[in-house]
Order: C-alpha cells, then structure tokens, then sequence
C-alpha cells in the first residue's frame, strides 16, 4: 500500500531531511541506507559559486527534493520563500514553515493558514508543518494542503512524539496523509507515530546528528516499515493486569 | 554603477541586468539551482538577461542547503 501526496505516488513512507548534515559525503550512503521518498532543504542567500554543492549531489542521485521555507516569520516571507524554491528547483512541492520565534520554534498558525491559503492559490502542493492540533490541521485542510505534519515534539528536541493522543486526532480529524515531523530522537518514535496513524515520518537531525548517521537511516527506514506492520496486524488491547500465556490448566502440582 | 541591496548588503555593481550579477557573483549568467528576487518578485529564470537593476534594487539570491 504506497503512500500519495498531491497525486503523486511515493516510493516510501519515510522523509530525510538534510539538515544537520556533516558533510556531503554522507548524502550517496545515509540515501542507500533510508531509501527515503524526499529529502527536504532549505533556501538561503548564496554569493559564492562554491555553495551548491549539496543540491548537486543530490540532484545527481534523482531523490525527490521537499524545500521547506524554514526560519520563515510571516506568510510573506514563506510565499516569497516558496515561489524562489520553485524557480530554482523546478518544484511545486513545499514543505511550508512559519515559526512564531527562533527559541520555540513553533508553528504560528494564523501566519501558517495564511500562508497556505496563497501558495494553495498559486499552484503549490503544501506540506505544512503545524502542531499537534486536529483543528488547526482541518483548517490547514480546508485550505487545499496536500498533507499535514504536526510536530511530535519541538524542532531537535529529540523527545519523541510527547502526546500520541493528540497525533491520532489529527489522523481523525483529515482525509490527507499526516506526517510525523519534528521530534523524532530515535528508531522508536518513528515506530510509534506509524503506529499511531502517521502515513510517514520526518526525520532530520535524529539520523544527521547520531553518532553513526548511516546505521541510523537504516534503523529509522526499518522502524517506519515496522511501525505500519504493527499497526496492520491490530495491537493487543492494553490491559491493567496480567493475563497468562501459557495454558492455565495441566500444571504439574 | 548601480547601487543594489544583495541579499541584505548594499553594494555598488557593474551589472546592468540580472544575469550580468550572477557573472559577477556566481560566476555564470545562467547558474543552475539558484533563483533571484528583485523586491519581493521573483525573476523567472529567462528573464534574466533583460530584467534590468536599477539603483535601490532589492535583490535576493538564493540557493538550496542544507535543512530539515
């Protein structure tokens, strides 16, 4: 069962995102080892030739590339951001962020909506970064976002998905594939927000910023795989006390 | 001269049009994988080379990087 964003079918159900990254070198192995459907970038002011050379490399690889308008403090700033990404990568995918300050970085939403509503109207497949709120992302809905990705806890904290309540009503509230993003420290947030009703997940600096960021792409690729089996086969119901495994009667007295 | 903003500096420039900047800056009046605004507009790649600079131009030019 693959995953469709905007009409398009995608290859896998994890996102990487390239910030954090070491060192170029690392973009052909952490790619083999994730077999990610995109991997997301930013834009920034540039005035020496020498500085493409991520964009480069990943354009020579033929992975799918998600700009984000990242550090973005207003809609104007993020639609702006958006339509210099698709003039200079030649897409209209956009991973759109609009923090509300640079110490939380958290969405603000009334920027984020607007936002959305513009580049919605421009032509842009919209791929929201917002909370984990489920009425804000039928908003964000409502507005013609592709899909939704509520955050699991703040931009590189590393604490993991803090209230999978709170992700799986935003799985309940739309209709649009809901990405995990932000948060993830470690294999098992990636797990969990597949188990809890993520159609993908986005991790960044959990894989660039791990001691062995190769062996963690792989760990993150695995754990997304497992994390959508598990929620196939139907979990156990959580229970308050014990229930024997083994055949309660024919014990040896 | 044309005096420019570029990318939040401002600068005195030879260029007359878009793509004489990007010689003097990146080397290439036709980079690949970069893309300019002159206030808050987006010039398309094709315009480049008759889109004029005039003083008080406020020109972004950006690429992508690294980010998540």
């Amino acid at each position: 069962m693959s995953l469709e964003i905007g009409g398009q079918t995608l290859p896998s159900r994890l996102f990487l995102g390239t910030g954090g990254l070491p060192r170029v070198s690392l973009v052909d192995p952490l790619l083999a080892a994730a077999e990610p459907a995109l991997v997301t970038v930013s834009m920034r002011r540039t005035s020496s030739p020498a500085e493409g050379g991520l964009l480069a490399t990943l354009q020579r690889a033929g992975i799918r590339l998600l700009p984000n308008t990242a550090g973005c403090l207003s809609a104007g700033e993020a639609v702006l951001t958006a339509e210099l990404a698709r003039e200079a990568l030649g897409t209209d995918w956009v991973k759109l962020e609009v923090i509300g300050d640079e110490t939380s970085l958290l969405p603000d939403v009334v920027e984020l909506l607007d936002a959305a509503e513009q580049l919605v109207r421009r032509g842009f497949t919209v791929l929201p970064y917002t909370n984990d709120d489920p009425v804000v992302a039928r908003r964000l809905v409502d507005a013609g976002c592709a899909a939704v990705m509520p955050l699991g806890s703040p931009i590189g904290s590393g604490l993991g998905v803090l209230n999978p309540h709170a992700i799986e009503a935003v799985r309940a509230a739309v209709d649009v594939p809901v990405v995990l993003d932000a948060g993830v420290g470690t294999a098992s947030d990636a797990a969990l927000a597949m188990e809890l009703g993520c159609d993908a997940v986005l991790v960044a600096t959990a894989v660039t910023r791990a001691e062995d960021p190769v062996t963690m792409a792989r760990a993150m690729r695995l754990a997304v795989e497992a994390g959508l089996l598990a929620r196939g086969a139907g979990r156990i119901p959580r229970r308050a006390s014990a229930r024997a495994s083994s055949p309660t009667t024919g014990r040896v007295r | 001269m044309t005096t420019i903003r570029l990318n939040g500096e401002v600068v005195a420039v030879t260029a007359v049009t878009v793509a004489d900047l990007l010689a003097l800056r990146l080397d290439h009046r036709r980079p690949s994988g970069v893309a300019v605004a002159v206030n808050a507009q987006v010039v398309p790649r094709d315009d480049w080379s008759r889109h004029a600079l005039v003083d008080g131009d406020v020109v972004e030019l950006v690429t992508a990087v690294q980010g998540g």
